[in-house]
């Protein structure tokens, strides 16, 4: 971060100004003024944090503002200050090695990246100087210097494109390390760059640099001699990004514009915010009143001293006199030490190793869900993926799940079912057995009813062949300059008739394929003509002119192309919504209808219009779109505003309908997930009538669901605004579903029983009325409403969403009352605000590239993977993490209790009653790893159970382990068994003669007493609370055990040379010669596990039988989802029948 | 028993098993093991009535039967307390309570009407004494202590103000606990016919045998001598001879080595304590006390009474588990009846709900 700042500081004030401007190849221009050579980034990239100098000081300094490790780094200042009851050492230690662990770890992933940033950093390119190429280290390009990049090396420095060696004056790039998308992007020379690159003059305009990828203005002014300048406009087509690989191309050349830390690759490197699970909450709920416990104890104590000392005789009687020094101290002075050394005393209630510990288990617990085989998904070859480890316990809390439809419910594998030509549908058979006469190469256009003309039939299948984005991937070395073939990531060679597409979306080729079937085959593009071998094996080729880019807002595409005969055409495809308005409206009369059939039905529907333009209008468009091109401000805005003016006036020629497959098990998950006791949102930007027969297939939708619209349409009123008509019905839904319902039973959502399920569509428009409306006082009581209505429904859908607007629901719900934990699921880039706003975000490593991925907690292949994600993994770490920190807490508090009532059997003089060692060692060595093990191997129920019964997630539903209940039951606990060792050996105690010789024990005996008691105490709960004894479990149970033991032979056997007291000789082992310590020893362990076994015999009686119970009960879940899988996915009937659709 | 179940790891389907052994080369691919799928082996102990039930009554039996003879055992002890501090007018030490008395003694008679089986151990106690002050506790130097004379001229810090006299010259053994040493003497008789009979007391076995023989240790003679290994050092101040003084007739009861110092280093507990000051092993006595009168000559030198202390002694004999001790045997008998009941209690829980559990199904 401050590198960065520094960085940005060392652009000087070149940079405080918009754009910034570069004289390529540092030659100075005429006709401005003085060359100035600007100063820019070098082009080092630096993303290591750390520096040999300032690793010990800064690491140190970032360790220390965890609160904690302050915390204990205050702890031991005051021991080395004051004198205090213990020696630094017992929390040094622990401190110490928690410090030096991390800092070699982070140490060790400083030097990946330092080793990564030199890779990067000392890399040799090529740049072109003064005539001569130079090899350089990738580190000293300069802005403005002119570099070059041969094929399959990845670019150094963002650069303009100045020249390639492919004739037409493109490169291929992939940007797969960028955003992950593997498929190739074409990018082009500034047009008009003279091929001689010596002789060119120029500079270039941009603007500072900023992290959109996918965004850049700048202008390029060519000078040549006697001539004016030449200004062509530069855009992202224009721009190769630093970390791109170069494809397809041997070679390019490019000038620098942004460099190191300036690069667009740079400027998105950052990190995530920190997401913090719900468990780190409790925790530190937890820590406060244990804080609360340890200074009330130290406050407690200190007066208590004082109260005690003031008796006549009890302060300094005479055989322990004060030192001269003590007594002149000052008696507050005196009071606050006492108070520290209290503290100190105290302070192993809070341990250091709780956060060692929780880290640690959340580190190796993660890995169990990398190595899930059944998260494995053969296709990708790939399995579960975890970006972060702090969130596994939330994947056991999620209340609600944000879903994206695209890729995530469906499979995002399209597929071209039917389309509709000039009101006619045409189905595609696989099966020639319906042939009618229409039979072409390889596909049957089965007409229904009746044909369009063959004109319009042809026409269509132009449109769809012309009206894309999609490339054709070169098989063979088809084009002169293609050497080799390259990965196309994913797609495997297929057959020579079923030609390889790259595309950025789906649809797309599905389209082309579509077309395809039906005789019209795209051949490909080469140099701005496209190719297409038509019904009759003839070629056809059109001169692409423009395209007018898909964009959201718009949500169509369009391709301005000239035929052969010179005639130019406008083919626009895009959702109906957009393409409607723009077509006459008798055409749409006869396509709207097929169109809402096949959306309901569950396809994506896409309609086709065309437009012939005259020359006069060619010229304006292409007028037009050269001149928004050029824009260096609002170029978007312009563009948008020629796109809808040239995309006026059309004629609608039909309409498509492309299947988008549900995912495996996607209806098998949601039903899980909602017997889970989550409740489901679909939020998506496709439309409502799609959007909602997936909801039915997924049967997030039931068939009884009864379905509170909220959308633009509903919101068509004769005589009301918009705005009350919103209210109003915002009132009556509310009404419904929230007043009349029964009060619903927290966490049950989905009730079998006859109660009324509701479903809830909102679309965009409305959502954005609803969050921003006119008066800005009614925002929070329609929030409300809205928020109360959703809660209510079992399943809400949002359609029509923009990203942001996806991170908008998110954030309300996140923020709603009882701040509910939030789950999104997502695939492509558009779920990335969502996945990035949610308490936990996962992405699906779906076709749509690798951007959600990237920003996810979690990434899972498939979609089905999420009901183990959650239902077996998240239940299991929650339980594992909660049960750890209680234990955690109960365990210390047991520990320090007697310590804490021996004060009042030593006159309050900080008289620890454990040795320093066992004070050190207890967390650390004896009482440590049994709870790792178990909070990393505990399986209180099976996986094979939690998967096969849901509602097993309610259980645990709303942090049900870490609420005070259960604390209060651990820390009454915990107080129990503290104050019984340390009675029981008090009256033991009563007589110290406890051996058959007749000695007796002193002070020492009687702490290792209470902490044998202890340990195996604290180490048998743990016991009796396993559920999943693996070799594992027993062997670091009782492995610890016996640890404890050696342990105190071995400390108490040995007169330790660096010691200054030999408190502990041969305790431990008089200890055990006495028949006294070990009776007394037996009979507090039982006495102090015995109201844990009787809640536990107690608690017996549900116990197996809800065990038994639960095969049984799951049969409802069961039964429903054996029945529904019987039969196929009939989402046509399905939804036809449960939901006539308008 | 335990209702055990254990889980073979992992059940894969066919189609499974064929998939991965052709994909068993895709690096990426998770390791199939039992740890890795969480698929350890594993007992699962269900903690069932069938047996926590015998399994309650075989505990409190067995608690009831240790307790029984705990109890038993701990009636059988004969212990004989008593507070010689002279607080009271009429007992006799309370002439030696008045400070201006240097040397006093005083005698407390005693009788036993029946027969003090031995070997009787004598015990001198103290309370509202605080041994585990905690900068009493640390008070002393560890390193003197094991005869380093080293450490004779510069001791420890945390002696003070226990470490050097008025004149400068360093205390040995220097330290809190150790110039606390208590300095009452007892002589024990028996009184034949008028005639006081001594009772021989045995000063040996009284400390830890790791104390005596390996944590403490003299200083080498110096000379031959061993009081000039001490030179240079003057004793610890409410001393009335110096610590190779301690005992002139045993140089191996002499010096750090003497057993009542190393008894009263082992600091007590708790601020009411007793230590061992004797044993009565030998003579006439090996076999206890006889009834009888006895009287006990204490040579009064400890002060208490500033800090409202209280001193006695105990006689006392000790079995297997020590000295009288009624808490453990009552604690046995409370926790094993206490087990017994809940067993009972469990078995009509228990049958009740197994009875509607065959109900159910």
């Amino acid at each position: 971060m401050l590198r960065r700042r520094l960085n940005r500081l060392c652009g000087g004030d070149e940079n405080r100004v918009d754009s910034r401007t570069i004289y390529v190849g540092h030659r100075p221009c005429p006709d401005t003024e003085a060359f100035i050579p600007s100063k820019f980034c070098d082009n080092r990239i630096v993303s290591s944090k750390y520096t040999v100098w300032n690793f010990l000081p800064k690491n140190l300094f970032e360790q220390f503002r965890r609160i904690a490790n302050f915390y204990f780094l205050i702890i031991f200042l005051v021991q080395v200050i004051v004198d205090t009851p213990t020696s630094p050492v017992t929390s040094g230690l622990p401190l110490f090695f928690v410090i030096t662990v991390t800092a070699i770890k982070q140490g060790y992933e400083d030097c990946l990246r330092h080793k990564a940033d030199n890779e990067v950093n000392k890399y040799l390119v090529t740049v072109l100087e003064d005539d001569r190429s130079v090899k350089k280290e990738s580190e000293k390009i300069k802005v403005g210097d002119v570099v070059e990049v041969v094929e399959d090396e990845t670019f150094p420095c963002d650069l303009i494109l100045l020249e390639s060696s492919r004739e037409d004056g493109t490169c291929f790039v992939t940007t797969a390390s960028l955003d992950g998308e593997s498929n190739h992007k074409t990018h082009y020379t500034v047009q008009d760059t003279e091929k001689d690159l010596q002789a060119l003059t120029a500079t270039i305009e941009c603007e500072q640099p900023q992290p959109d990828l996918y965004k850049f203005v700048g202008r390029m002014h060519i000078y040549k001699a006697e001539q004016e300048p030449a200004v062509r406009s530069l855009g992202p087509e224009n721009l190769l990004l630093k970390g791109a690989t170069l494809k397809n191309t041997k070679k390019i050349y490019g000038v620098a514009v942004y460099t190191g830390m300036e690069t667009k690759m740079a400027l998105n490197y950052q990190g995530k915010s920190q997401k913090r699970s719900a468990v780190e909450k409790s925790i530190n709920a937890f820590l406060l009143v244990y804080l609360c416990i340890l200074i009330s104890k130290a406050v407690v104590c200190t007066t208590l001293k004082y109260v005690w000392q003031s008796k006549e005789g009890q302060d300094e009687p005479w055989y322990n006199q004060k030192t001269q020094k003590e007594k002149d101290t000052n008696m507050y002075l005196k009071m606050f030490t006492d108070f520290l050394s209290f503290m100190v005393l105290f302070n192993f209630i809070i341990p250091v190793s709780m956060y060692v510990t929780v880290e640690m288990q959340k580190f190796l617990g993660s890995f169990f869900i990398t190595w899930d085989k059944d998260f494995f998904d053969s296709e990708i070859e790939e399995g579960a993926l975890v970006n972060t480890s702090d969130l596994n316990e939330e994947l056991g809390q999620v209340e609600y799940v944000f879903t994206d439809k695209t890729g995530t419910l469906t499979q995002n594998n399209m597929e071209f079912i039917e389309c509709c030509i000039d009101g006619f549908q045409y189905k595609h058979r696989d099966t020639q057995s319906e042939v009618d006469g229409f039979t072409m190469t390889d596909g049957v256009m089965n007409k229904l009813h009746q044909k369009a003309g063959q004109e319009k039939e042809e026409l269509f299948l132009r449109a769809l062949c012309l009206c894309h984005t999609v490339q054709v991937k070169e098989p063979g070395s088809k084009e002169a300059l293609t050497d080799q073939v390259d990965g196309i990531d994913g797609i495997l060679p297929q057959l020579e008739e079923e030609r390889g597409f790259i595309a950025s979306s789906p649809d797309e080729i599905a389209l082309v394929k579509g077309a395809m079937k039906y005789g019209f085959t795209f051949l490909g593009l080469e140099s701005k003509s496209m190719k297409i071998k038509n019904r009759e094996n003839n070629i056809e080729e059109y001169k692409l002119l423009h395209v007018l880019n898909f964009d959201p807002v718009r949500r169509r595409m369009s391709v301005i192309v000239q035929t052969k005969s010179g005639e130019t055409l406008l083919f626009c495809k895009g959702a109906d919504s957009s393409i409607f308005p723009r077509v006459k409206p008798e055409e749409v009369d006869r396509i709207r209808m097929h169109v809402e059939r096949n959306a309901t039905e569950g396809y994506r529907t896409l309609c086709v219009a065309f437009k012939q333009l005259s020359a006069e209008e060619y010229a304006m468009a292409d007028k037009g779109l050269s001149d928004a091109r050029l824009a260096l401000q609002d170029r978007e805005e312009k563009l948008i505003a020629v796109y809808n003016q040239v995309e006026t006036g059309m004629s609608l020629i039909g309409a498509t309908a492309v299947e988008d497959r549900l995912q495996e098990e996607a209806a098998e998950t949601m039903e899980a997930l909602q017997g889970a006791g989550m409740k489901v949102w679909v939020l998506t930007g496709d439309k409502m009538e799609t959007a909602k027969s997936t909801c039915y297939a997924c049967r997030l939708f039931q068939r009884g669901t009864e379905l509170l619209e909220l959308t633009v349409r509903t919101l068509e009123d004769e005589r009301l605004k918009r705005q009350e008509k919103l209210y109003e019905l915002l009132q009556e839904y509310h009404r419904k579903a929230v007043q009349d319902a029964p009060p619903v039973k927290a966490g049950v959502t989905r009730s079998w029983s006859a109660n009324q399920d509701y479903g809830f569509i909102i679309d965009g428009a409305t959502l954005s009325l609803l969050m921003n409306p006119p008066l800005e006082a009614d925002a929070s009581q329609y929030k409300s409403l809205f928020l109360q209505i959703c809660q209510n429904c079992t399943a809400v859908l949002c359609c029509r969403m923009a990203p942001l607007q996806k991170a908008q629901i998110v954030k309300m719900v996140k923020n709603s009352k009882g701040s509910p934990i939030t789950l999104s699921i997502g695939d492509g880039a558009n779920d990335v605000s969502m996945i990035l706003e949610a308490h936990v975000g996962i992405g699906i490593k779906g076709k749509e590239g690798r951007q959600a991925v990237r920003n996810s907690d979690y990434a899972i292949p498939k979609l089905k993977h999420l009901k183990k994600l959650l239902l077996a993994h998240g239940h299991l770490y929650y339980v594992r993490i909660a049960h750890l920190v209680q234990y955690f807490f109960y365990k210390n508090l047991c520990f320090i209790l007697p310590q804490f009532l021996y004060q009042f059997f030593c006159g309050c003089s900080q008289q620890p009653l454990y040795d320093a060692a066992y004070l050190t060692m207890y967390n650390i060595c004896f009482t440590s790893m049994p709870i790792l093990a178990y909070s990393l191997l505990e399986q209180h129920i099976d996986i094979e159970i939690l998967l096969d019964n849901a509602a097993l997630y309610r259980e645990i539903a709303n942090n049900a382990m870490l609420r005070w209940r259960p604390f209060l039951y651990w820390t009454v606990l915990g107080i129990f068994q503290g104050l019984l060792f340390f009675f029981g050996v008090r009256f033991l105690f009563s007589n110290p003669a406890l051996q058959d010789n007749g000695q007796v024990f002193g002070n020492w005996s009687y702490g290792t007493i209470v902490f044998t008691v202890l340990v195996f105490t604290v180490t048998l709960k743990l016991a009796l609370d396993t559920r999943h004894w693996t070799w594992i479990n027993h062997f670091v149970i009782w492995g610890s055990l016996a640890f404890y033991v050696f342990f105190s032979f071995f400390w108490g056997g040995i007169i330790w040379p660096f010691l200054k007291q030999q408190r502990l000789y041969f305790v431990f082992a008089n200890m055990l010669s006495s028949v006294s310590a070990w009776l007394v020893i037996i009979i507090l362990i039982l006495l102090s596990l015995l109201p844990e076994i009787l809640l536990v015999v107690l608690r017996k009686p549900r116990g197996p039988h809800s065990r038994q119970k639960k095969p049984s009960q799951s049969n409802v879940g069961g039964n429903q989802s054996s029945q529904s899988s019987a039969r196929p996915l009939l989402m046509r009937t399905f939804s036809d029948e449960s939901n006539p659709v308008i | 028993m335990r209702k055990s179940s254990c889980r073979r790891g992992g059940t894969p389907g066919k189609t499974e098993d064929i998939r991965m052994k052709n994909e068993e080369e895709a690096s990426e691919r998770p390791d199939n093991t039992a740890f890795t799928q969480q698929q350890l082996p594993a007992w699962q102990p269900v903690l069932s009535a069938g047996i926590i039930i015998p399994g309650f009554l075989i505990i409190g039996l067995a608690f009831l039967g240790i307790g029984i003879a705990l109890f038993l055992t701990s009636q059988t002890i004969q212990v004989l307390e008593m507070d010689y501090t002279g607080v009271e007018k009429d007992s006799p030490c309370f002439r030696c309570t008045s400070p201006s008395n240097q040397t006093c003694t005083c005698e407390v008679t005693f009788s036993l009407s029946t027969l003090f089986t031995g070997p009787v151990f004598f015990y001198y106690g103290l309370s509202n004494y605080f041994q585990n002050f905690r900068k009493y506790g640390v008070s002393k130097d560890d390193y003197q202590l094991t005869g380093d004379t080293q450490y004779f001229k510069s001791p420890r810090d945390v002696c003070f103000p226990y470490a050097h006299d008025s004149k400068n010259n360093p205390i040995v053994p220097c330290g809190a606990i150790a110039s606390s040493m208590f300095n009452d003497t007892f002589e024990l008789y028996q009184i034949i016919n008028g005639t006081k009979k001594k009772v021989p007391l045995d000063g040996k076995g009284i400390s830890w045998w790791t104390d005596y023989n390996i944590k403490y240790r003299n200083p080498l003679p110096v000379n031959g001598s061993f009081a000039s290994a001490f030179d240079g050092t003057v004793k610890p101040i409410n001393w009335p001879k110096a610590a190779y003084e301690l005992d002139l007739t045993d140089p191996n009861n002499n010096g750090f080595l003497n057993q009542d110092f190393l008894v009263w280093m082992r600091r007590a507990a708790l601020p009411q304590f007793r230590k061992l000051y004797r044993r009565i092993t030998e003579g006439d006595y090996a076999t206890g006390l006889p009834a009888g009168n006895y009287s006990l000559t204490v040579y009064y030198n400890y002060p208490v009474l500033s800090f409202d202390g209280r001193k006695k002694v105990v006689f006392s004999n000790v079995s297997w588990m020590g000295g009288k001790n009624d808490f453990l045997g009552i604690a046995y008998l409370v926790v094993g009846s206490l087990c017994v009941v809940m067993s009972v209690v469990m078995l009509i829980v228990y049958a009740k709900f197994k009875f509607s559990d065959d109900d159910d199904a």
